[in-house]
């Protein structure tokens, strides 16, 4: 029975502690001003939430590392969920800035309760790779061979079509295994919205979206899933973002893009393609770069947005979130090249620019043209 | 004068108005015990909270799978098309994919389990069987994801190049081996299964045998049985402790997500060949909820979820019946 | 002794040495499996494990990082989840042993046991929609619950079981001394079933604490200290997942490396646990 008195007490105790430590860190008293979404003014220091695209995230965490220490003011957060998160969270006003590669459509954009502005960030590349026992060279690939690889109707690796564009490498005798992506992702849709281009068949069969019924292959979860897969099993090929071929030593294929030209997914390719598109680019910024005009274009580019409300609810916390965004599209872009992501050509950073100037709290502008 | 016969007290009149009276004390309590009263309430409570979470969990899954289910009626069970883009949905591949991989799991883990429980109580001495029971209840405590990880740098390749070849070329005439070596898919997500539910197995199985007591092993040695035939006695003495393990770990294999994820192939079809890739619906749920945009590819995942319960009930209650049909002619539990 | 009595008995002896050979390789086979997965995270993460790395905070690719944030977050949400869950949890599973024959809790039961099968993805969207949306905050709130929903019908079932199996001599004894109920249940057959119980909570706990996907959806994760409850909060296993989705080896080793403190943090608490529940007598 002493047994029980002291374990009764000791239970008591701990509960008790448990729920006024609950009640001390839930209180609402430290922040004065209401907020919607994480994050308060807390004696100057503004804290803001985003989430979303998985691709920019290590280039996210670089700008908002750097920013961080000249800005000891602004604690901003992001963490890589997902684009669809990205835009289920920013729709629901769950955070205060959302990240995704694949614009919202329409319907979606409705479903938000202010509107939604695209600013994109950063470009990035969709890659071909592949692991060939015994052929070292790169291998170059044309629109039509690709998408009857993908669609299973080539099946070998010495077939005549691939032979064609790759006369001067000995092609083994092999079949071929496909791998794509399992899980729904901005890269599949960035991939399947350039094979809808430039085949109609595949447009048909297949069409475009973060997550298609692929005709052949094996599923891999995530690039990380591809990758491994790809880097495993000979007389593979697969499409992964460029970061992920690079990093893991992968061989990286040229295509041929709208023009002609044989293209390696370079830095400056991808930012021709952007530079190239820019007359179809309507003013908000929505839209889909694949299969671009211009002999140096690389086929198979995207940009990556950050969505914000036009109208913030709180002025301290969006005037933060704008201040970041100028400087991630000015200053930040020198740290793009490092991370193997494309900058901005310098007329959509002026687009930018105009977005950023828009964005209003109770009315007023807040960037006061600087 | 005599003492007069003392009157009984009776209950009306001993416990006054109260006792004529409907009270929450006696409701609860027969004893009239406050104490008890209050502990049954509280005990009450609590159950009545874990009904609440799951009637909440059932009735929100059940409302946002209507779209669904108006769309596939009956049709969704026996469809094997899983097309987002075509807006067909079917989750025929998916429940064969997640009962297959659990059967998978428990065949191979429960006479495993079974037998680490058995050597760590019955046999091993005693400065052994601590440190072993501690390592195999660290396994788990790996996080999923780190299983799925070990899985594609080691169980994978491991399985293409040393068991699936022999599987393929001794018992290839068997349906279950035939088809293209990879590596990944259904057998490779059972057994990383099977290691993940272990763990649960085995460490529950261990404190049931722990609790039988010494009194049974000793009649059963008196009459000269040999170690073995003890166990054997100790095991039935255990059984409904065993079958709960037995669902416990049956629970966590169903339900999954990333190591299975990682390792099954994530293939929409069914195939009799356990080399073949699988897809189950935690799987499933994974990969594609948080992409889903549009309300009938979102209601299909969700009443896919719905089906999961589904499938789970079923499983639990065919468990359950065979234990009670095993176990009704013997007493239980033993009593000391 | 007669022939066939000699013979049985040989073959009987043989089974039994066989059995005996079985189990206890049945015992080093699951021990090999766990020195090998043991040791494969070892081997590519012990590269990366040293002190900086185990106060800091995550830090861009290239610049190092920590995971200190992630500990105490882990740390957090587990206590949550614990104080949540276990109570509930021990309080269902009482409930369950000592008034299990009715209907009710026969349903209780069999919910517990579905509920065990739950994958973690649908117990986080579940809590996203009843915690998350209203409050239009991620919080590590959120996630402790989500955690304590996983928690409780482990901790229920185990709990049953386990009180089931304490002989019913110790209770009649009490019993026949004139204790209530109550304080049977709690003073006698609780702390005879104490290390049972706790081996169920352990095993709560391990499973809790690897579970990444509820919290995606309730905790998100946060890359700075967070001391409030009802803000994102960093954890262990969201940045293991982070990083082992990454391009890069340097995060990959960072990502093994976080998993043996995962593991350390999970070996500590069993430790600390099984001292307080040992069995005294």
């Amino acid at each position: 029975m002493i047994h029980l008195r002291k374990t009764l007490r000791a239970t008591t105790a701990l509960l008790l502690t448990g729920v006024v430590s609950l009640a001390l860190a839930c209180s609402p008293a430290r922040d004065g001003a209401t907020t919607t979404s994480s994050g308060a003014a807390t004696g100057g220091v503004v804290r803001l939430q985003g989430a979303g695209a998985t691709f920019p995230n290590p280039l996210y965490q670089k700008w908002l590392s750097e920013y961080g220490k000249t800005n000891a003011n602004a604690q901003i957060d992001y963490q890589s969920v997902g684009s669809g998160a990205g835009i289920k969270q920013i729709q629901e006003q769950t955070i205060d800035f959302g990240g995704t590669d694949k614009p919202m459509n329409d319907e979606e954009l409705k479903k938000a309760p202010g509107e939604l502005l695209h600013i994109p960030t950063v470009l990035g590349a969709v890659v071909v790779t592949y692991n060939l026992q015994g052929v070292t060279e790169t291998l170059s690939f044309s629109p039509d061979v690709l998408t009857d690889i993908f669609l299973g109707k080539i099946t070998k690796w010495n077939d005549a079509r691939i032979k064609a564009d790759n006369a001067t490498i000995n092609l083994p005798d092999a079949p071929i295994t496909v791998v794509h992506r399992s899980d729904g992702s901005g890269t599949t849709a960035v991939f399947t919205d350039y094979l809808s281009k430039v085949s109609p068949e595949w447009k048909e069969k297949v069409s475009t979206g973060v997550s298609v019924s692929w005709p052949t292959g094996q599923g891999g979860k995530g690039n990380e899933g591809v990758t491994a897969q790809v880097k495993a099993q000979p007389n593979t090929i697969g499409y992964v973002e460029l970061a992920y071929a690079e990093q893991n030593k992968l061989p990286i294929a040229r295509l041929k893009n709208k023009a002609g030209q044989f293209v390696t997914p370079t830095l400056d390719a991808v930012t021709a393609a952007a530079a190239e598109s820019l007359a179809a680019t309507p003013e908000d910024m929505r839209v889909s770069i694949t299969d671009a005009a211009g002999a140096s274009a690389y086929p198979i580019a995207s940009y990556t947005y950050i969505l914000v409300y036009k109208d913030q609810k709180d002025a301290a916390k969006g005037k933060a979130l704008v201040d970041f965004l100028w400087w991630a599209v000015h200053d930040g872009e020198r740290y793009t090249k490092d991370l193997l992501y494309a900058p901005l050509p310098a007329e959509v950073v002026r687009r930018v620019e105009t977005k950023l100037n828009s964005v209003t709290s109770g009315g007023k502008a807040l960037r006061s043209a600087q | 004068m005599a003492n007069p016969t003392p009157t009984l007290p009776t209950p009306t009149s001993a416990y006054g108005a109260s006792s004529r009276a409907w009270s929450w004390r006696r409701t609860l309590s027969p004893t009239g015990n406050m104490g008890d009263a209050v502990f049954r309430a509280l005990l009450f409570g609590s159950a009545f909270v874990l009904l609440l979470i799951f009637g909440a969990m059932i009735a929100a899954i059940a409302s946002n799978s209507v779209p669904s289910m108006r769309a596939f009626g009956f049709g969704f069970l026996t469809s094997q098309v899983w097309s987002p883009i075509r807006g067909e949905f079917g989750a025929l591949p998916f429940i064969y994919g997640t009962v297959m991989s659990s059967l998978i799991a428990l065949v191979i883990s429960v006479p495993l389990s079974l037998g680490v429980a058995v050597f760590l109580v019955e046999q091993a001495p005693r400065r052994l069987a601590r440190p072993v029971t501690f390592l195999v209840e660290l396994l788990a405590a790996i996080p999923s994801v780190v299983f799925g990880l070990w899985g594609i740098f080691v169980l994978a390749p491991f399985l293409r190049e040393h068991i699936q070849p022999p599987l393929a070329n001794w018992f290839g005439w068997l349906p279950l081996f035939q088809g293209t070596v990879t590596g990944i898919g259904l057998l490779t997500g059972g057994i990383i299964l099977a290691i993940m539910i272990t763990p649960i197995i085995s460490a529950v199985v261990r404190d049931v045998l722990a609790a039988v007591p010494m009194s049974q092993r000793e009649a059963a040695l008196a009459l000269g049985a040999t170690k073995w035939e003890t166990t054997r006695v100790v095991l039935a003495n255990g059984g409904p402790g065993i079958a709960g393990a037995i669902i416990l770990g049956l629970g966590r294999a169903i339900g999954e997500t990333m190591a299975v994820t990682m390792l099954i192939g994530n293939r929409p079809q069914i195939s009799l060949s356990l080399f073949e890739p699988s897809y189950t619906i935690a799987s499933v749920l994974a990969n594609e909820f948080t992409e889903a945009s549009d309300e009938l590819y979102l209601s299909a995942l969700i009443q896919l979820g719905l089906i999961l319960f589904l499938v789970t009930f079923v499983i639990n209650a065919a468990a359950r019946l065979l234990v009670w049909s095993v176990t009704r002619g013997t007493s239980g539990t033993a009593r000391a | 002794m007669s022939a066939s009595v000699q013979s049985a008995d040989t073959k009987r002896r043989a089974v039994s040495a066989v059995m005996t050979t079985l189990t206890a390789a049945c015992a080093l086979f699951a021990v090999t499996m766990l020195v090998l997965i043991l040791g494969y995270i070892a081997i590519r993460g012990i590269g990366s494990l040293n002190l900086q790395f185990l106060i800091d905070t995550p830090k861009p690719i290239g610049e190092g990082g920590g995971i200190g944030n992630a500990i105490l977050g882990s740390l957090v949400l587990l206590a949550l989840a614990s104080i949540i869950g276990l109570p509930l949890g021990i309080a269902t599973g009482i409930y369950l042993a000592e008034f299990g024959s009715g209907k009710f809790a026969g349903i209780v039961r069999f919910i517990a046991d579905t509920l065990t099968g739950v994958p973690s993805i649908v117990v986080g969207v579940f809590v996203y929609t009843i915690i998350v949306l209203p409050m239009k905050h991620f919080s590590a709130l959120a996630g402790g619950i989500a955690l304590a929903v996983i928690m409780i019908p482990i901790v229920a079932r185990t709990t049953e079981e386990m009180i089931r199996l304490v002989p019913a001599s110790l209770r009649e004894g009490a019993l026949a001394l004139g204790a209530p109920q109550w304080r049977v249940t709690m003073g006698v057959v609780l702390p005879a079933a104490a290390s049972g119980i706790a081996t169920g909570a352990m095993l709560a706990v391990a499973r809790v604490s690897g579970e990444t996907a509820p919290l995606l959806f309730t905790a998100l994760n946060y890359k700075f200290f967070n001391f409030y409850l009802d803000e994102p909060i960093a954890s262990l296993t969201v940045q293991i997942y982070n990083y082992s989705i990454s391009p890069y080896e340097e995060w990959h080793s960072l990502a093994w490396a976080a998993t043996l403190v995962l593991m350390a943090q999970i070996l500590v608490i069993n430790i600390i646990v099984r001292f307080f529940t040992r069995k005294r007598f």
